[in-house]
């Protein structure tokens, strides 16, 4: 008997819960405003999704999916992205998306039922949210073969959950992305919770990270509450690729601190005090205590920062608020190119009845 | 101007549009040095290399995934599914994300893609390898379906298809691929989308089909003709949308109509028509809309293949009874 191939899995950490220094820092943390441009991406990212709850919970914005606790997963990915890559994310993504330019009203709109939520002004080449699980996978691999043919250096970011790692759509694109060396880069938001069904009992893998070495492609492990290590190993993932070095699975290890959706209650299903203790590797107050041992953070730059932060997101929801609801038509609009006609019918049905119903509502 | 069969028309189209449009780019199993395990795609990979014409790992979800995402970047893929019966996979991502993705996106992203497989029973076939699942298609709303049934058809409709800026279902009926041969001038002119082709004119009766049954549809008006009663035949082509104008206009001549097609019967695709002609051409009718279709039953092995294909007698029998309803 002879071994003939072994692997291992890397995991990467810089900053540990206290936010002090595990290894060297990579180059790229040398200059502070650097890392509170990260900071201040995560703050404003935990601040947009706590006020869109409470939009939630006030009737004023449908069903909300919380990236509470995973920002530097987002925030680290899309940071070291250019912006002519191009993102395909879950529907949990908005620290990587508005890092990306989607705008707060935008996110805002596509929460509450409306389709221009996904017109996304800048960027015009990512994805909308993805929801059925795993799907945007293959369209990554898709984008990243497009990339590639047309010898582009640019690189497809896909973002998934740790439950869209057990889908087929998952392992055929990491398959091809092998095969085929794509420029692509799928990141693994391993928040350890697909709804009720905890990582134990979603896989028998050690890790997410080694589904990657069957599809012949690099797999590693970071701790997805260090924005500085999932910028880095994002980075490296992102400059391979970008050189014709094919593609990379990046596991993100943190944690769901809220509820799966706003539509549900994680109080059935797990322990109030094992998601307490969690709290204590959260990624943002992990970045500040790093900031304040450097002496690059204070108290009156937090109170600024945060004060900046709600205006933007109140002035956000205000602006989505006044936003009137797309016309009927909207439904016929953008279904084809040209709408055929054997449709023209049932949309002047729909702008028939929506006459006659606001005529009377008076 | 040279004489080819639908398998052939269909390599001359494929061929034309890559020859033409860098944007083209084909992807399937076995679609390579292979050219397709029915020859579509023979000689197109030498010709224009294996980027342009990929074969893939064996994954008809990814297969279809990856055309959408290259469409999304301004491509236009033609993949092909090796068989309908394997198509299933590919349906998360065809009414998922292919026919969404203008809508979600109000217009910013698009999916000009075509999804090519080849269909219907008649050529023994294993298992898997002879179903017709055109109206599973033809409900998802922003999708188009088509299906030819002529080489001179199969040619000009998928140029339109790939040169579509949305996605669409390019059915191509197997038991016709080498059944007979026509001109077909290369000359890169594509067909209309959306409309049907009146095949032949007739002012006694209607006969609607599509693909495949198309042939034992002609063949049925012939028998009606040398008994002196004109059938006028009628070629969907287009399944979504459904030009169901031309129907409308000749069953208002007619006053009968009999609607022909392989897939089962219930929520097959004759009962839309049927049903739109009972909405719209109620008062021109003579008689009962009849259909004549696969049973209702699971599509059999080769050894009953063809009791349960419509034959030429099914049909003379369903025309015979429109025309004789009083």
């Amino acid at each position: 008997m002879s071994t003939v191939a072994s692997f291992d899995i890397r995991h990467t950490r810089f900053l540990d819960p206290q936010g002090a220094t595990t290894q060297p820092l990579p180059q790229f943390t040398r200059d502070p405003a650097v890392l509170v441009a990260l900071y201040r991406a995560m703050l404003l990212t935990r601040l947009f999704d706590t006020k869109a709850i409470a939009l939630q919970r006030t009737g004023k914005l449908g069903t909300f999916a919380s990236s509470l606790g995973q920002e530097a997963v987002g925030v680290g990915v899309a940071s070291a992205m250019r912006s002519e890559d191009v993102l395909l994310p879950s529907y949990r993504d908005h620290g990587a998306q508005l890092l990306r330019g989607v705008s707060m009203v935008e996110s805002l709109l596509y929460w509450s039922g409306d389709e221009r939520g996904s017109d996304f002004a800048v960027p015009r080449h990512d994805f909308p949210n993805c929801v059925p699980i795993a799907t945007q996978a293959c369209h990554a691999a898709g984008v990243a073969y497009a990339m590639k043919l047309r010898r582009e250096p640019r690189v497809a970011v896909c973002i998934l959950g740790d439950g869209a790692s057990s889908k087929g759509d998952f392992y055929e694109a990491l398959n091809i992305a092998g095969v085929w060396t794509l420029p692509l880069v799928v990141v693994i938001n391993n928040n350890q919770w697909a709804i009720s069904v905890p990582r134990s009992i979603q896989t028998g893998a050690q890790t997410l990270a080694q589904k990657a070495i069957a599809a012949g492609i690099e797999g590693l492990q970071v701790d997805g509450n260090d924005v500085i290590a999932v910028h880095q190993v994002a980075q490296q993932a992102l400059d391979k690729a970008r050189g014709g070095g094919g593609a990379t699975l990046i596991e993100a290890i943190c944690y769901r601190l809220g509820d799966h959706t706003t539509a549900d209650d994680a109080t059935r299903y797990r322990d109030a005090e094992l998601v307490a203790s969690q709290w204590a590797l959260e990624p943002i107050l992990r970045l500040r205590n790093h900031l304040v041992f450097r002496g690059a953070w204070d108290k009156d730059r937090e109170e600024g920062l945060n004060r900046e932060c709600t205006g933007l997101v109140n002035q956000a929801i205000e602006a989505y608020l006044a936003t009137p609801v797309p016309p009927p038509q909207a439904m016929f609009d953008h279904l084809y190119a040209v709408l055929p006609a054997a449709l023209s019918q049932q949309r002047g049905a729909a702008l028939h009845f929506h006459a006659s119903a606001r005529d009377s509502h008076g | 101007m040279a004489e080819v069969n639908l398998v052939e028309a269909v390599n001359l189209a494929l061929a034309y549009e890559l020859a033409h449009d860098p944007s083209v780019v084909l992807l399937g199993e076995d679609i390579g040095i292979n050219g397709g395990v029915f020859r579509a795609t023979v000689g197109l990979q030498a010709r224009f290399g294996a980027e342009r014409v990929r074969d893939t790992p064996l994954a008809e979800t990814a297969i279809a995934g990856i055309a959408i995402g290259m469409a999304a970047m301004g491509l236009k893929p033609v993949a092909e599914i090796q068989f309908t019966g394997f198509i299933y996979p590919t349906l998360d991502q065809i009414i998922n994300h292919a026919s969404r993705l203008r809508h979600r996106t109000r217009g910013r992203l698009s999916c000009p893609m075509v999804l090519r497989s080849p269909y219907g029973a008649g050529i023994h076939a294993p298992e898997h390898h002879s179903e017709s699942p055109e109206a599973l298609f033809a409900h998802v709303p922003g999708l188009r379906v088509l299906i030819p049934s002529s080489p001179a058809r199969a040619y000009g409709l998928l140029l339109a298809a790939i040169r579509d800026p949305d996605p669409v279902m390019f059915f191509e009926p197997t038991r016709m691929y080498r059944l007979f041969r026509e001109d077909v001038a290369d000359s890169g002119e594509a067909l209309p989308l959306d409309v049907c082709f009146t095949l032949r004119q007739g002012g006694d009766i209607t006969l609607v089909s599509w693909g495949a049954m198309l042939h034992e549809t002609l063949a049925a008006a012939d028998a009606l003709g040398q008994q002196g009663i004109t059938a006028e035949v009628i070629d969907v082509a287009t399944l979504k949308p459904l030009d169901m104008g031309t129907i409308l206009e000749s069953v208002a001549k007619t006053g009968r109509c009999v609607i022909v097609h392989e897939a089962a019967r219930t929520c097959g695709y004759g009962a839309e028509i049927a049903a739109n002609l009972a909405e719209h051409g109620l008062l021109s009718l003579l008689a009962p809309v009849q259909r004549v279709t696969g049973y209702d039953v699971v599509v059999p092995l080769a050894k009953l293949e063809h009791q349960f294909l419509p034959s030429v007698e099914r049909i003379l029998h369903a025309a015979r009874a429109t025309l004789e309803f009083t």
